[in-house]
């Protein structure tokens, strides 16, 4: 029998009970679209984890400094004074493959511009910020290094505080004064908007000033909150964090029997961890998609072996007609196939769906490749060839005699 | 010595055919040695009681099933030894059943139900609409060729089965009981179409009956029991006067017919 009449056989089989067909295709459409939409999920998560470092900057290390601990008690990194700005500017000078280092401390405060105030992050930092944290400013430009020196009163805002502080206004941000605690700023530039973090913090919401203006100003500390330090290179993230471990243990002039009075944490390696973290969610799905195809499977089987028990009549006249028993065999098998086939890109639809539905009401990113509809139809039909084939081989194998009696 | 002429040749010629299901002490012999011969042409009626080995040999004659032992030469091709492919390629071609309940695919229509055998014959669609419609036209139901079997009274749906029997050309026709689940007028218009189809188109039957009335019309009747053939006579011989009175002519059963 031709392939044509085959497919035709089996479509007609499957229509004569539409209700159990369907009935019976739920399995492979629950088992495809977990796979779809698993996939999805899990390749928008990863895509979303690798834009953040992007977006955190490239290669980025963190240098903050060590715990205090008196009377045994400790009180948590970044609670000691030991960061200082030559730190800094000895980094970027002295350790290799070094692309840039910035300070970065941070207070929060007020800011009010006429009449709309914002309470809002305020770090101070240096230009090397920009190139450490991949941040173009959109609007105007940032401050310098000679306005670093002279602490001069100018801020960088964030995209969040200049849509806040000046909503309507025709010529935007810059050249406006803002007032932090009482301190009189020129605003000199806008960020470029960077979006949540990973861990779903606005970025944007943040006005960047000189550090030593902030030093001076606003906080009155002769220390860094901590250090960011950018690698050329992703290769070189671990030399750039030993030489700046022993740099600063020099300069710190700590003994080898002291420990560190700062800690480096590498951005990548936590990032790496978050990756690892989706894909062993993807996984979990993945595996809840590949009982959901097996137990899809096993009720295509129980069907296909109920059909052939209704049809053993059909089977025999079918024989006594000259129905060898691979032809016999086919048509069972090619109706397993249709079945999970049409099951699989129902599946895939619904997979799709569901994808973009999680997109649209969770803001979860999903990435649909086409790989996944390829494996999820592929998967589906392999479904429907192994368990369709059981069934298939009984019907092959019935006796033509007994079949044609069969009541 | 010469070759018999062709209208001579055995299409079925069977010899010391026996069959046994199981075996040791619980074995049952279903034929314990049958010998036959039928020319190209007859029209034969298998009669005997249930258990007697007359399905056992019907089976065995369509190329169901394979005997232990003995001799099956089906148009002078031994076919006792077949594979199952090879059987069922000589049940496409060379023989047609007609069973008592008709065995019509439901929810098929007459048409594709009469494409059937020429769909594992790999005969080509068009081919097989031409050959499927012509058949049914020749049954006289040109006009229902897309009904359903539900819709069609038993006398027509034996009448599709027939038109399938014939689809490949086979030149055996093997009918199993088959106007049991028929009345009498259907019946006798069947039995009609049967001989036509014998006097006319020269299509060799095989009927297997208990029923002496049905095999009235046939021209030889060969009775079973217990495994042997323990009467092969013409109908003249094996059937009374009496019966055979209700067959009618020739020309009076294609009046039925029309």
């Amino acid at each position: 029998m031709s392939l044509a009449v085959l497919l035709r056989v089996a479509w007609q089989a499957l229509r004569r009970n539409a209700t159990r067909s369907v009935l019976t295709m739920l399995g492979i459409i629950i088992g495809v679209g977990a796979v779809i939409t698993s996939m999805a999920i899990g390749t928008g998560a990863q895509a979303a984890v690798l834009a953040q470092i992007e977006s955190l900057g490239a290669n980025l290390i963190v240098i903050v400094p060590g715990s205090i601990t008196t009377g045994g008690v400790s009180l948590g990194s970044g609670t000691r004074t030991s960061l200082k700005l030559e730190d800094v500017t000895a980094i970027a000078r002295e350790v290799p493959a070094v692309a840039g280092a910035a300070p970065y401390s941070q207070t929060n405060a007020q800011v009010v511009a006429g009449g709309a105030n914002w309470y809002t992050s305020i770090g101070g930092t240096t230009p090397a910020w920009t190139t450490v944290r991949n941040w173009p400013v959109a609007e105007g430009r940032f401050f310098t290094e000679a306005e670093v020196r002279q602490s001069a009163k100018v801020a960088v805002l964030g995209s969040t505080v200049a849509q806040n502080l000046f909503p309507a206004s025709e010529s935007g941000a810059v050249g406006a004064m803002v007032i932090i605690k009482n301190v009189p700023f020129r605003v000199v530039g806008v960020l470029a908007s960077k979006g949540q973090s990973g861990f779903g913090r606005d970025q944007d919401d943040v006005v960047v000033v000189p550090i030593t203006t902030l030093q001076a100003r606003l906080t009155g500390q002769t220390w860094v909150n901590s250090i960011l330090v950018s690698a050329a290179t992703p290769d070189a993230v671990p030399g750039v964090v030993d030489s700046t471990e022993r740099l600063l243990r020099l300069r710190h002039h700590l003994t080898v029997r002291q420990p560190d009075d700062f800690s480096v944490r590498n951005i990548a390696d936590v990032q790496q961890v978050r990756i690892a973290t989706s894909q062993t969610q993807t996984l979990l799905l993945a595996g809840i998609a590949v009982v959901s195809l097996v137990v899809g499977g096993i009720g295509i089987m129980n069907i296909m072996l109920v059909s052939v028990t209704e049809r053993t009549r059909e089977i025999g006249l079918r024989m006594a007609v000259g129905a060898r028993g691979r032809d016999i065999l086919l048509q069972f098998l090619v109706e397993a196939l249709t079945l999970a086939s049409v099951g699989g890109l129902v599946g895939i639809a619904i997979g799709i769906a569901t994808a973009q539905g999680a997109s649209l009401v969770a803001h979860w990113p999903v990435i649909v490749s086409p790989l996944s509809v390829v494996l999820g139809f592929v998967s589906a039909a392999l479904v429907g060839v192994v368990f369709g084939f059981y069934p298939a081989r009984r019907a092959a194998a019935l006796d033509p005699i007994v079949a044609l009696r069969y009541e | 010595m010469q070759r018999p002429v062709l209208g001579n040749e055995w299409l079925i010629d069977v010899r010391d055919l026996t069959k046994v299901y199981g075996d040791g002490p619980t074995a049952v012999h279903a034929l314990r040695g049958v010998s036959l011969r039928v020319r190209a042409g007859e029209f034969v009626a298998i009669m005997g009681p249930s258990g007697s080995g007359k399905s056992t040999f019907m089976h065995v004659l369509g190329c169901l099933d394979r005997p232990t032992s003995g001799s099956y030469r089906l148009a002078g091709e031994e076919v006792s030894r077949l594979s199952p492919d090879q059987l069922a390629l000589a049940r496409n071609t060379r023989i047609g059943f007609v069973f008592q309940s008709f065995n019509l695919l439901s929810r098929t229509t007459a048409l594709e139900n009469v494409e059937l055998p020429m769909l594992y014959a790999g005969v080509p669609r068009e081919e097989r609409l031409r050959r499927a419609r012509a058949l049914l036209d020749q049954m006289g139901l040109g006009e229902r060729a897309d009904h359903r079997p539900s819709e069609l009274s038993g006398g027509q749906q034996q009448r599709v089965a027939i038109a399938r029997a014939l689809a490949n050309g086979a030149p055996l026709l093997m009918a199993d009981e088959p106007t049991g689940n028929l009345d009498s007028t259907s019946s006798a218009d069947i039995l009609a179409l049967f001989r036509w189809l014998n006097r006319e188109r020269r299509i060799t039957i095989v009927l297997v009956t208990h029923d002496v009335t049905i095999a009235a019309w046939s021209d030889r009747v060969v009775t079973f029991r217990d495994g042997l053939i323990i009467g092969d006579r013409p109908v003249e011989e094996a059937v009374p006067a009496s019966v055979r009175a209700g067959v009618p002519s020739m020309a009076a059963a294609r009046g039925v017919r029309a």
